[in-house]
């Protein structure tokens, strides 16, 4: 654990991002006890521009409501979207691509030309297709969120399997009769943790600006305050009220870049010898 | 002084030397051409055939009736000079001017106006046609005169006049032909101010000044460009840049509307939309839920900052209505029960009624930021005062079908009453207009039996003193069993260029007038 965060802090991005992170996340868990009002509430005169009066330092959006608020419930929002999407694309991801590197054959086949078949749609369009059809809600948007995004995993879980079903510690446990279950299980999937760990990290990053622009373009859960769904409420203002788009889209900015250099971060940590030289 | 501040100085700068000018020289200058946004592309331009709002707004121009309406809707002359009705109100006899021509020269007589009445227009409007089931009988008496003969009084008679809702449609050119498929379709033929003279799809409809006009020295412009911009930002920039002049009520986004108005040489206004009257509300579902509790529809009224919505969204325009009719609309009754914003009466009623907590469904009109913010704001009114709200994305497919399927609690809307309780207001509040599949009718589920007496009662009166008594009875009713939650008298602002003069001159607004305009440059 000592050598891991060694690593880790060796990239002085990752910490600086890890650092970002946490006050998200900190910004997030806080949101309650920083802003008790809901963030929909009309608190203040449309159109106040931020700095000018105590206590709304963000200012107020089109109809009086705290941008201040808005940020920190909409933390919640594009974290809790950004995990649960990316557990869910995980666990798809992560079993079919198990079943296929290790049974391969027909099996293989069959699970890849269905894996091709979700990779060969654009993300993006799928993704506001299915969230169309469901009917905008947390619950479509994650599950859309996690159906455009678990391909790339199948892919990278079923190359380790192919890679390590060959090896003599896989045979042995043939060998000594272990349970096909088992071995998945206990011998092949935690060898393969490493770099799917970093892929999540980065799922989480392009979860929350999937739903961001989901949001944006009003496909969001009109019953939840989200950082794209304050940018495109702005954005027909957005000659007048500069404040309204700018202050949601660094907070994506910011969280979306301290995913990223997490997950290099990781990537450095989890895979020494793969680690660029130099730093 | 910021950027802002002066702007708006400039503005009322020029509005000052604007109305000093005025002063000065108040003869109209000839000459001149008027761009104007038209969004979006009407599908055609045959106004008896097309009853959609971008192609009235155009045709408008084009075409004729016998009246026009003043903002106050009394009636004006155009087609029919003078007219009678006997004394029981059943037959209305109209004078029409002698020197009408058509745009291809021949001369309009009373047999195209019974042409357009019996033949054309009771096939292809179905608004129209409504008002027609009160009709006995239409005939030309000579050329230049028309009478119109009632099986009984109808109140609202003289206000089916107007232009959209009865274009006088050439009787040479459709007579005995398919009208939908008339190859003239492609080039319409009207009496009035302005020539069609091209359209090229996707850019701009090109209308010339008709140099036989039957009023004198009228139109004082020479031309109309209207010009299609499918984007609300490019319509603005349009304005900004000088390429259009007018920019039609809902032709750009209303969070634009305070930015535009504040540029120089520029005028806003809310008038030239009180023939339509249109009105915004909340259907409210009267069937079941907590709604169905006449308390918990109460509740939801003194729940809702009105004014404020019209200040934060509709930038100050339209007005808080007290009830069904919408006070630019005849036999508005103002004295009846008020529902002011006052969320602690409505946890008062909310508690009465005994409301646990259940959840309402909300749908928004999905037309855009406007009425999403709107139904936002809505939302956060209820919830403080109790409500349990939950808003339901659609779009306009889910909308129009969860509507027409009464699948919802409550729901956004707004339609136009056309200035008579008879033809706007009646609809949706009588229990015979209850139906499926629908989103025009009484989708709420309202039922009271004298409401429906009234209805009937009021639209036969006679005279006006007599339906006057009747709708405000009815009005006292509806606003006290609160079937749906009425939330502004719309006025969608007109933004143009305050050198532009006489534009809205009417209860219709840009939709006739062009006839009138003139450009002090």
């Amino acid at each position: 654990m000592r050598d891991f965060w060694k690593r880790f802090a060796r990239n002085k991005g990752a910490v600086i991002g890890l650092g970002i992170l946490i006050a998200v996340v900190l910004l997030a868990a806080l949101a309650p006890l920083l802003y008790p009002d809901s963030p929909w509430r009309m608190v203040q005169r449309p159109f106040l521009p931020p700095m000018e009066m105590d206590g709304f330092w963000f200012g107020t959006d089109t109809l009086g409501r705290d941008i201040g608020a808005g940020l920190a419930h909409g933390a919640r929002i594009s974290l809790l979207v950004g995990i649960v999407s990316t557990l869910v694309a995980l666990s798809i991801g992560v079993t079919l691509g198990a079943l296929a590197g290790y049974y391969g054959g027909l099996l293989d086949d069959a699970l890849m030309r269905f894996t091709e078949f979700f990779q060969t749609i654009p993300n993006f369009a799928l993704a506001i297709v299915l969230v169309a059809i469901f009917q905008p809600s947390i619950t479509s948007i994650v599950m859309a969120i996690a159906i455009v995004s678990w391909p790339p995993v199948a892919r990278l879980v079923r190359g380790e399997f192919l890679s390590l079903r060959s090896r003599e510690f896989v045979q042995a446990s043939v060998v000594i009769g272990q349970s096909n279950a088992r071995i998945i299980l206990t011998q092949v999937l935690p060898n393969t943790l490493s770099p799917v760990i970093v892929m999540a990290s980065l799922m989480v990053a392009t979860a929350i600006l999937l739903e961001s622009s989901l949001s944006f373009l009003g496909l969001g859960d009109p019953n939840h305050m989200s950082w794209g769904y304050m940018i495109g409420a702005a954005r027909t203002v957005l000659r007048q009220a500069w404040w309204m788009s700018f202050f949601p889209g660094i907070a994506i900015l910011l969280t979306v870049l301290a995913l990223n250099l997490v997950g290099e971060g990781l990537n450095d940590a989890l895979n020494p010898r793969l680690a660029r030289k130099g730093r | 002084m910021t950027k802002g501040q002066r702007a708006i100085a400039l503005a009322m700068a020029a509005a000052v030397t604007a109305a000093a000018g005025s002063a000065l020289a108040e003869e109209p200058k000839r000459g001149g051409t008027a761009n104007v946004v038209i969004q979006p592309e009407p599908p055609g331009l045959i106004m008896g055939l097309w009853q959609n709002a971008p192609t009235q707004m155009v045709a408008g121009n084009i075409y004729e009736s016998l009246l026009k309406y003043d903002q106050e809707l009394n009636p004006l002359p155009s087609l029919a000079t003078e007219w009678e009705v006997n004394d029981d109100g059943t037959v209305y006899t109209f004078h029409l001017k002698d020197n009408v021509l058509w745009h291809d020269g021949e001369p309009m007589t009373a047999d195209d106006v019974v042409f357009s009445v019996t033949d054309f227009l009771a096939e292809t409007h179905p608004r129209l046609r409504v008002s027609l089931e009160h009709v006995e009988n239409v005939e030309a008496l000579d050329d230049h005169t028309v009478q119109f003969t009632l099986k009984q009084p109808f109140g609202p008679f003289m206000g089916i006049f107007e232009v959209g809702s009865m274009p006088i449609t050439p009787k040479h050119i459709y007579e005995g032909t398919n009208f939908q498929d008339n190859p003239a379709n492609n080039h319409p033929i009207g009496t009035g101010p302005f020539k069609f003279a091209e359209w090229e799809r996707g850019s701009h409809i090109h209308l010339v000044r008709n140099e036989d006009y039957h009023v004198e020295g009228l139109p004082y412009l020479d031309e109309v460009y209207w010009h299609v911009i499918p984007d609300g930002a490019s319509r603005a920039v349009a304005y900004e840049n000088g390429d259009v002049d007018v920019l039609p009520g809902g032709s750009v986004e209303n969070f634009d509307v305070a930015r535009l108005s504040e540029l120089p040489n520029t005028c806003i206004t809310g008038g030239g939309w009180e023939y339509f009257s249109p009105m915004a509300w909340m259907w409210l579902n009267n069937r079941e839920g907590p709604l169905a509790d006449k308390r918990v529809r109460q509740a939801v009224l003194y729940s809702i900052d009105r004014e404020f919505a019209r200040d934060a969204i509709w930038n100050g325009l339209g007005e808080v209505p007290t009830g069904p009719v919408s006070s630019k609309v005849r036999f508005y009754e103002p004295d009846v029960p008020r529902y002011d914003y006052d969320p602690d009466k409505a946890r008062e009623l909310l508690e009465e009624a005994g409301y646990d907590g259940e959840e309402i469904r909300m749908l928004p009109l999905p037309y855009g930021e406007t009425w999403q913010r709107w139904a936002e704001a809505v939302r956060q009114n209820m919830q403080e005062a109790g409500f349990n709200v939950s808003m339901e994305a659609t779009d306009v497919g889910g909308w129009n079908q969860r509507l027409g399927d009464w699948d919802y609690d409550m729901a956004f809307t707004y339609l136009y009453q056309y200035g008579d309780p008879a033809l706007g207001v009646t609809r949706n509040y009588i229990s015979s207009n209850i139906a499926k599949g629908s989103q025009w009718n009484n989708v709420q589920g309202y039922e009271d039996e004298r409401v429906d007496e009234l209805a009937d009662e009021g639209a036969v009166a006679f005279p006006d003193e007599k339906r006057q008594e009747i709708y405000s009875e009815m009005q006292k009713i509806i606003v006290e069993d609160a079937p749906i939650a009425w939330l502004l008298e719309i006025e969608f602002p007109t933004i143009y260029r305050c050198d532009m003069k006489d534009l809205i001159q009417t209860a219709i607004g840009v939709n006739d007038g062009f006839g009138d305009a003139w450009l002090d440059r």
